[in-house]
C-alpha cells in the first residue's frame, strides 16, 4: 500500500510538471494568417531567461516568430503574491499557414502546444456579411416565437419564420476555455476572434496577471476587415453598445464590466455604422446619467471624426438617402424591450419615448453600409432574448425573438438585390427554457396549477394577430404558452404574462442571498418556487447546450455539424478573404 | 468595482405621495422606542421621491429637477428599497425605487437600475432585507462625487442619514 501510494506521488508530481507552464494562444488554435495577435508563455516558476528554451516547430523560436519575446522575471498578482516567470510577445503575425507546434521548457517545466494557421484567400466569395446575434436564442424562443407569430392549426405551424428558410446549419459548442458554462463575452468573442477564451474575457486570453488590460490580446473582426479590406463595419444592438456582445466586435479586456474603456475600443475601430443604447459611457462624468470615470466626451470626440448624431427614431429614419458615419444612441442604458416599447408602455418607455426598434435599426444600417462598394460586415443583435430569459420574462424574451426574426427578415430582402451577402443567424449561447404546453384560465382547479394542459390537453393557444404585425394584440390570453426554466433562484411563479414591467425574481437579502422578490407573491395564484440553484443566483442562469446556427449565401455551406464558436470565425474570415495581405 | 450611475428614472410614481393617513402612521412609529430616533419632526422634512428627482431625461444626459435643486443642502426624506452594501465596509448603501437585484442579467456587470441615491449612514445600521421599505433621512447632496474607498461615482447622495423600516 505505502509502495502505491508513493508511486501514485510520484506520478501526481510529473504529470504536475509537465503541465506546469501554460501558453497562448492554448493548444489547438486556429489562427487567421497575417492576424496579429500575443504570444504569451507563464511559468509557474521564477527562473532565469537563459533556461527558457522554446522552439517552433523545432527551430529556436525568435528566429520563427522573427523576434524575442519580452521576458519578466515575476509576475506579481493580487495583494504581493508572486507568479513565476513570463515571456510576452505581442503583435505576432504568421503569415504562412499551417501547423505551427510550439515547445516550452524551463527548468522542470514543459508545454507543448499546437496551433493551425489557415489562409482566407482574398477575394473572398461575400462580399457582404450580416451577422445576426440573438442572444441566448434557444430552440425554444423559436417555437415560441413561431407559435406566437404565426400561430398553429392541426399541428403544422401556419406560417414561417423568416430564420426558418435558412438553408445550411449548424449545431455549436459554446463552451469557455475555463468552464463547460459560459457567457455572453467569451462566446461572442469566439465568433469575432477565432479564439476561445474565458468567462467574462473580449478579445483576449485570460492571463493570470489582475490587470484587465494587459492580457494577451487576438485580432477582432473589425480590426482584421480595417486591416485587410476597404469594407464598411457595423454594430448595431438593442443593448448597450458596451454590453458584451457589441464589445466583441471591437473590444479588448479581461472584464466585459470595463464599459468605459470599451467605448475607446470602438473609438480606435470607428465602425461607419454604431446604433444601439448606452450613451452614458460616453458622456463626461461631470454630466449628470454619465457612468464615466473621467472627462471624456466621446459624443464629440465621434461627432469631431465625422459622425452624424441620431438620438431617436425620427432622427434615425431621417438618416434615409444620406451618407457617412453614424452613431445612433438611443438610451442611456439597455434600450427598452418591444413588449414595453411597443404595446405595454412600461419600462423606461415614458422617460425614452421614441426608441426604434432592432428592425429600423437593421434597415438604417443596411442602407449605410451597402454604400460601400467594397461591401461591408455588420453585426445585428437581438440583445433582451436573453436579458428577458434571465429573469425567466418569457412573453418579453418571445416578443423580442419575433422581433429579431423580423430584423432577419429585413436582411433577407436585402439580399434579394444583394445575393454576395453571407447571413448567419446564430445564438451565444442556451438557456434552460422549454415550451411544455398551455396555460389555459378556463380549466377547471383551484391552483394555477391545474390550469397547466399538457399532452393532449394543452391544445393550442389562443392568441390573435388581427393588425398582421406579427406580434400578438395580447400576451395575456386565455389560453397561453406554459414556458418553464430548468434552474431558478427562489422566485414566485405566477403563471401570467408580467405586465407592470418586465419581470424581477429574487433580491439579495442581508446575508447576501437572492430570495423571493415580495413584490409577486399577492398576485392571484402565485407559488412560491424553491430555487435549485445556488443562493447567490439572481437569475436563472445560461445552459450548456449547444446552439442551432443556420445561414444562408456564399459561404453558408460551410456551416455544418458540430463546430466550435472559433470554427465559425473561420467561415466568416474565409467568406470576406480576410486572409489578404494588410492594406499599405 | 464600477461607476455609480444616476441613469434616467424608470417612474412609475410606485412611491407614491405619502398619504395623511401613511403621515399619521409614521408619526406614531415615531413615538415608539423600537426603531431609531429619526430625530425630530419628521413630517415637517421635506419629502422627494423617485420621481421627481430628474427635470429633464436625454440620451444625452439628465438634469436634475427644480426641486432637487431648492432642496441641495437640506435634510429631506427618501423611501425606497435598500440594495446590499458592495462590501461589508461600505459605509454606504444604494437606494432604489422598486427591490432588485444588483445585477439582473449577469455574473459579472455591477450594472446599476435606472434611478438610485447614495446614502452616508451617519452611523452603522444593519442592513435590512431588500424586500422591505425604508425611509430614508438625510442631507441632499447634489453633484457628482466618487467614494473615495470603493471609487463608486454618484450624483445624488443622503449625507448624515438615517433609516427606518417604513
Amino acid at each position: 500500500m505505502r509502495i502505491l501510494l508513493a508511486a501514485l506521488a510520484a506520478t501526481s508530481v510529473l504529470a504536475g510538471a509537465a503541465q506546469a507552464a501554460s501558453v497562448y494562444p492554448l493548444d489547438r488554435a486556429t489562427i487567421l494568417a497575417g492576424s496579429p495577435f500575443d504570444f504569451k508563455v507563464e511559468l509557474d516558476s521564477v527562473v532565469k531567461p537563459e533556461d527558457v528554451r522554446i522552439t517552433v516547430n523545432g527551430e529556436d523560436y525568435s528566429q520563427a516568430f522573427g523576434a524575442p519575446a519580452q521576458f519578466v522575471e515575476a509576475e506579481q498578482g493580487k495583494d504581493g503574491k508572486t507568479f513565476g516567470s513570463a515571456l510576452l510577445l505581442r503583435a505576432l503575425k504568421l503569415d504562412r499557414p499551417g501547423t505551427y507546434t510550439v515547445e516550452v521548457s524551463a527548468g522542470s517545466e514543459h508545454k507543448r502546444v499546437s496551433w493551425d494557421v489557415f489562409a482566407a484567400p482574398a477575394p473572398g466569395r461575400a462580399r457582404n456579411v450580416i451577422f445576426f446575434l440573438g442572444d441566448g436564442l434557444s430552440v425554444a424562443h423559436r417555437t415560441g416565437a413561431r407559435l406566437m407569430s404565426k400561430g398553429m392549426t392541426e399541428g403544422k405551424a401556419n406560417g414561417r419564420l423568416n430564420m426558418d428558410d435558412l438553408d445550411h446549419m449548424a449545431f455549436i459548442g459554446t463552451s469557455s476555455t475555463n468552464a463547460i458554462a459560459t457567457d455572453s463575452a467569451n462566446t461572442m468573442s469566439a465568433y469575432m476572434t477565432g479564439h476561445k477564451t474565458a468567462v467574462n474575457a473580449l478579445g483576449v486570453y485570460a492571463d493570470r496577471t489582475p490587470s484587465p488590460f494587459d492580457d494577451p490580446k487576438v485580432e477582432t473582426i473589425a480590426e482584421a476587415v480595417r486591416r485587410t479590406t476597404g469594407k464598411a463595419i457595423g454594430v448595431v444592438s438593442t443593448a448597450e453598445l458596451e454590453d458584451a456582445t457589441p464589445a466583441a466586435v471591437v473590444a479588448h479586456t479581461r472584464l466585459r464590466a470595463e464599459k468605459a474603456a470599451i467605448v475607446g475600443d470602438f473609438y480606435a475601430v470607428k465602425p461607419d455604422v454604431m446604433l444601439g443604447g448606452g450613451s452614458a459611457y460616453f458622456l463626461a462624468k461631470t454630466v449628470p446619467g454619465s457612468k464615466r470615470k473621467d472627462d471624456k466626451n466621446y459624443i464629440e470626440l465621434f461627432k469631431d471624426a465625422g459622425y452624424t448624431l441620431v438620438t431617436d427614431k425620427a432622427e434615425l429614419a431621417a438618416l434615409a438617402g444620406g451618407s457617412g458615419k453614424v452613431l445612433g444612441l438611443f438610451h442611456t442604458g439597455n434600450m427598452d424591450v418591444t413588449l414595453d416599447r411597443e404595446f405595454l408602455k412600461k419600462g423606461t418607455v415614458a422617460k425614452f419615448p421614441n426608441q426604434p426598434g432592432l428592425v429600423d435599426m437593421t434597415r438604417a444600417a443596411l442602407e449605410r453600409l451597402a454604400q460601400n462598394p467594397n461591401g461591408f460586415f455588420l453585426m445585428v443583435e437581438g440583445a433582451s432574448v436573453d436579458k428577458m430569459s434571465h429573469p425567466m420574462d418569457w412573453d418579453r424574451a418571445l416578443f423580442e425573438t419575433i422581433e429579431f426574426d423580423q430584423a432577419i427578415g429585413v436582411a433577407r430582402e436585402f439580399v434579394k438585390t444583394h445575393p454576395d451577402t453571407l447571413i448567419v443567424v446564430t445564438g451565444d449561447h442556451t438557456h434552460g427554457v422549454s415550451i411544455i404546453g398551455t396555460i389555459d384560465d378556463d380549466k377547471p382547479g383551484s391552483e394555477m396549477r391545474d390550469k397547466v394542459g399538457v399532452y393532449a390537453a394543452a391544445g393550442f393557444p389562443n392568441y390573435t394577430d388581427e393588425n398582421g404585425d406579427g406580434f400578438p394584440d395580447r400576451v395575456d390570453v386565455s389560453r397561453r404558452l406554459a414556458v418553464f426554466s430548468s434552474n431558478f433562484p427562489d422566485y414566485y411563479e405566477t403563471f401570467r404574462p408580467k405586465l407592470d414591467g418586465p419581470f424581477e425574481p429574487a433580491v439579495k437579502n442581508e446575508k447576501g442571498e437572492y430570495v423571493a422578490n415580495a413584490a409577486y407573491k399577492d398576485v392571484p395564484g402565485a407559488v412560491l418556487r424553491v430555487g435549485n440553484l445556488p443562493k447567490d443566483a439572481d437569475t436563472a442562469v445560461h445552459a450548456v447546450d449547444d446552439v442551432v446556427l443556420q445561414a444562408t449565401g456564399p459561404g453558408a455551406d460551410d456551416f455544418k455539424g458540430y463546430m466550435e464558436e472559433s470554427d465559425v470565425y473561420r467561415v466568416l474570415a474565409t467568406a470576406l478573404g480576410l486572409g489578404a495581405p494588410a492594406k499599405p | 468595482m464600477r461607476a455609480a450611475d444616476e441613469r434616467t428614472a424608470a417612474l412609475s410614481g410606485r412611491c407614491g405621495s405619502v398619504s395623511v393617513r401613511r403621515r399619521r402612521l409614521l408619526q406614531s412609529l415615531l413615538a415608539l422606542p423600537l426603531g431609531l430616533p429619526l430625530g425630530p419632526a419628521l413630517a415637517a422634512t421635506p419629502g422627494l421621491e423617485f420621481g421627481e428627482l430628474y427635470g429633464k431625461v436625454s440620451v444625452l444626459g439628465l438634469e436634475f429637477s427644480d426641486k432637487v435643486k431648492a432642496l441641495a443642502g437640506q435634510a429631506v426624506t427618501m423611501r425606497g428599497f435598500m440594495a446590499p452594501p458592495l462590501k461589508a465596509e461600505a459605509r454606504f448603501f444604494v437606494l432604489t425605487e422598486i427591490p432588485m437585484a444588483l445585477c439582473p442579467f449577469c455574473s459579472s456587470d455591477a450594472d446599476w437600475p435606472d434611478n438610485i441615491v447614495v446614502v452616508y449612514l451617519d452611523h452603522r445600521q444593519t442592513f435590512v432585507q431588500a424586500n422591505a421599505r425604508i425611509e430614508v433621512r438625510g442631507r441632499l447632496e447634489v453633484g457628482s462625487w466618487t467614494d473615495p474607498e470603493t471609487g463608486f461615482v454618484s450624483l445624488l447622495r443622503l449625507r448624515g442619514a438615517e433609516f427606518r423600516s417604513d
